[in-house]
């Protein structure tokens, strides 16, 4: 199965990738356009048996690894 | 004293660091990131600046599990003295040997130019040599130095006098290159023995290279 996890600075922390971005969108009559939050997204392959320890897996490595939780918040989505 | 100086893949300021400590008549030892020893008369750990692991990731979230850490943490733990410059402060971050996390610049520019800071505090090794409110003309090389500390951390940070050296210019007036909260450029742990920086000592030991600021954060270590 295959793990998405993706990752966004937390609310409160200023992005300042995506205030470019917005910025960006703007200068190009995007004005609708109210926030802009640029994240990563990270694609695993993984063997686990259930989707649910899956997620705890990958959770385990969100917390290790792949996100600074001081700084980051990350979203798991498992998919067969 | 006996200075051992950190080399992970994309470290490149090791060098420099090294000639920087030997130009002041210490002993230094190179030790690649797989050892898992931190040689026994080391009197000072530096992590030196460069791009470890290529910055994947995050900066300094791979090196962070090399085998040469985990000696680094005990080391520290031990009351070891720890200064990382550059890279060498993000990959403390990210080893939780320091509070906080770095972004990218606010302007998201790799900043890379002479800057003047203020030495907040000198109550620690690392600053005896410097005075409190003191200018230090001191290089700056990095695309996220853009330091971030929620609200309570700021306040420890504060409370226990960890904020060290903040931006600014040239008459000590608050001036900020990449967002860092507070003006940020270097704090120390709670019990002032791990010290980080963005700045770069190192590149500032030669007049003919535009300052020699950089000898008298250095020399804290020695007298």
């Amino acid at each position: 199965m295959k793990a998405i996890v993706n990752i966004y600075l937390k609310k409160g922390v200023l992005d300042p990738q995506g205030k470019a971005v917005h910025h960006a969108l703007g200068a190009l009559g995007f004005d609708n356009v109210s926030d802009v939050r640029v994240g990563k997204q990270i694609v695993l392959d993984i063997d686990a048996p259930s989707m649910r320890e899956a997620e705890t897996e990958v959770e385990k490595m969100c917390e290790t690894l792949l996100a600074n939780t001081v700084i980051e918040d990350y979203s798991i989505e498992i998919v067969q | 004293m006996n200075v051992t100086i950190l080399q992970f893949p994309g470290t490149n300021c090791e060098f420099d660091t090294k000639y920087a400590f030997e130009r002041l008549g210490q002993d230094v030892t190179i030790l690649w990131h797989e050892e898992e020893l931190v040689p026994a008369n080391t009197d000072l750990v530096v992590i030196p600046g460069g791009f470890s692991y290529g910055d994947y990731l995050r900066s300094g979230a791979i090196a962070r599990f090399s085998p040469v850490m985990k000696a680094v943490r005990a080391y520290a733990d031990n009351g070891g003295y720890v200064l990382g410059i550059c890279n060498g402060f993000q990959i403390l971050l990210e080893s939780h040997l320091l509070p906080g996390a770095m972004k990218r610049n606010e302007n998201l520019h790799f900043i890379s130019q002479y800057h003047y800071l203020k030495v907040e505090n000198s109550e620690n090794r690392f600053l005896s040599e410097c005075k409190a409110g003191e200018i230090l003309n001191i290089p700056i090389a990095h695309a996220e130095g853009n330091y971030f500390i929620e609200e309570d951390g700021l306040k420890r940070l504060y409370d226990n006098g960890q904020v060290l050296l903040t931006y600014c210019d040239k008459d000590g007036n608050p001036q900020n290159p990449n967002g860092s909260i507070d003006n940020i450029a270097g704090i120390c742990n709670k019990e002032k023995n791990v010290f980080g920086l963005m700045p770069h000592p190192e590149r500032a030991m030669e007049t003919i290279l535009g300052s020699i600021d950089g000898v008298r954060m250095l020399e804290g270590f020695i007298s």
